[in-house]
């Protein structure tokens, strides 16, 4: 559906792409990660035919965005970031106006207005001027255009970004309903976003893909295997000796300043794959005679995964 | 070209939303009643040439408040991003600023339309209706060229402010300058340059001489604008 290939963008001096290439099939949401000034939305606006690349290329839809930029326009809809809209405009007047740009016809233009304004919980203010609208009803609005052509293609930029909870949480649901209808492009880089709503996700560092797969995956290939945190009192040093003895153990690390308070001491275990040796810590530890007060398993998180790409990245830049 | 007229009744619909509109017809109707008013004597002559060339100074400080948003709005508030990943062409947005605004100053003009009716009314024995339907054509030719420059202007900056202050600069170097100059005693080759610009050439309107030079003069310089103003828009993909 989506077809990307060695594209690039140089904006004067600064390299803002460099040689990406990935591929979205029909119905995917693909999340698009990445800190700020990764290129994120350079790419999206590429994509969108808002720019063009200074080399490489894509095709979305079929249609290559440099030689048939009207027919990829037509079939994507859009959210950019920050949800530019003309305030002076009601609600309903803004989308007729988007839906006669793309010369939809009067009837159809009716109806798709009537379901975006249900979709996306418009209609308690789609007589509203859109200036009078809150940041999270603009946002919406922008949402509900980019549906309304029903594309094949969504392209969306930071969609959940100044949304409160509530609805951030309505809006990733939203999202995840048009998967399978729609092919789903969007971009953020909060993490718990790409893990709630993505089948996969791209992480961009510096122009670069650092990393793709769906979540389960990228948690696996950089083998972030989970840790047990034990918390207990009791010398550090016997302690320590004491845990890497533990059949299964491979490696403990005495975290400072975790504990509650100076006589008591956190341990991070990592096991060698397919043991779970929470057990035999807890009974070598009361063997011991010292306190346990907690034992736990801390799950890989994508954060810990994305903190760790992004830093490698940022460490080859300054070498 | 159905894309450039929807902009352009968006465009259209935007004026009627934004006071600096109604200040500016407000000023530009006010001005042209109190110069009417003036002429409108016993005695006199039944014509508007006066006011005509009124009108055209009028317009100097009126159409860069029209046209200073235009596409400096657009600019300012990223909307042009949306807008242009629609499936829209840059000749439609050009052509459909353009529109909206120049349909915006007939409205605007309209109401002048009463000044004939009374003059026609009082005039004895008769009324001349050449001049003045040749004056019209003239204000409505200059409006268009100076719409264009004010397009054009708005396009380059994302500053209302800086749009405006261009406009007015480029529409006073060429209407306001050679009025003052004409006065003056110049060389031959200065008074030909002179004669090239839009206020020898307007001034032949209000006298009652459609010239062909002058009107394909309008219609052309308005076309370079609106050509300029489409590379402008287009030259983001050059950066």
């Amino acid at each position: 559906m989506i077809l990307v290939r060695e594209l690039t963008k140089v904006y004067g001096q600064t390299l803002a792409v460099d040689h990406i290439s990935f591929e979205v099939p029909k119905g995917q949401i693909v999340g698009f990660l990445g800190p700020n000034g990764a290129g994120k939305s350079t790419t999206l606006k590429i994509l969108t035919c808002y720019l063009p690349p200074t080399s490489g290329g894509a095709t979305v839809n079929g249609f290559d965005i440099f030689h048939q930029s009207e027919q990829v326009r037509e079939n994507l809809g859009y959210l950019p970031e920050n949800v530019p809209l003309y305030t002076e405009m009601k609600v309903t007047e803004y989308l007729d106006f988007r839906g006669r740009l793309r010369k939809m016809p009067r009837i159809e233009r009716q109806r798709r207005i009537d379901y975006v304004l249900e979709r996306c919980w418009l209609n308690p203010v789609r007589h509203k001027t859109i200036g009078h609208l809150s940041k999270g009803y603009r946002q919406r609005v922008g949402l509900a255009d980019a549906l309304l052509h029903n594309p094949a293609v969504l392209i969306l930029d930071e969609p959940t970004v100044g949304l409160d909870p509530a609805q951030i949480r309505e809006t990733r649901k939203l999202i995840k309903d048009l998967a399978g209808h729609h092919t789903v492009v969007l971009s953020t880089h909060i993490l718990p976003e790409v893990e709630a709503t993505c089948d996969r996700a791209i992480i961009i560092a510096g122009g670069k893909i650092v990393a793709q797969g769906s979540p389960d995956e990228l948690r696996a290939s950089r083998r972030l295997t989970a840790r047990v945190l034990v918390e207990c009192r009791g010398p550090r040093a016997e302690v320590e000796a004491a845990l890497v003895r533990v059949s299964g153990v491979s490696k403990v690390e005495i975290l400072d300043g975790e504990a509650g308070d100076s006589k008591s001491l956190t341990a991070a275990l990592r096991a060698k794959d397919g043991y779970d040796i929470r057990e035999e810590v807890a009974r070598t530890i009361i063997q011991h005679g010292w306190p346990l007060r907690e034992i736990r398993l801390e799950h890989a998180t994508l954060e810990e995964f994305f903190v760790q790409v992004t830093a490698n990245q940022a460490m080859a830049r300054a070498s | 070209m159905k894309r450039a007229t929807t902009i352009a009744r968006r465009e259209l619909t935007s004026y009627f939303y934004s006071p600096i509109a109604y200040v500016a017809m407000s000023v530009f109707l006010l001005a042209c009643a109190f110069t009417f008013w003036d002429d409108f004597q016993p005695g006199e002559i039944a014509g508007m040439r006066n006011l005509f060339n009124w009108m055209v100074w009028l317009l100097v400080s009126v159409v860069p408040l029209l046209s200073m948003g235009l596409l400096a709005q657009e600019w300012a508030s990223g909307t042009i991003e949306s807008l242009m990943t629609a499936p829209v062409a840059e000749t439609d947005v050009v052509m459909g600023k353009f529109l909206g605004s120049f349909v915006f100053f007939l409205v605007m003009l309209a109401p002048t339309v009463l000044y004939v009716g009374i003059l026609a009314i009082y005039a004895t024995p008769r009324m001349d209706f050449g001049p003045i339907r040749s004056g019209y054509l003239g204000v409505i030719l200059v409006g268009g060229l100076f719409i264009s420059i004010g397009l054009f202007c708005s396009s380059l900056t994302r500053s209302q402010i800086v749009a405006a202050v261009a406009t007015a600069a480029v529409l006073f170097a060429i209407t306001i300058v050679p009025w003052w100059a004409s006065g003056k005693l110049l060389s031959q080759t200065w008074v030909t340059v002179l004669n090239q610009t839009v206020f020898k050439r307007y001034t032949d309107f209000s006298r009652g001489i459609i010239d062909s030079g002058h009107l394909a003069f309008f219609i052309l310089s308005t076309a370079v604008f609106l050509f300029l103003t489409t590379k402008v828009l287009e030259s983001r993909r050059w950066k």
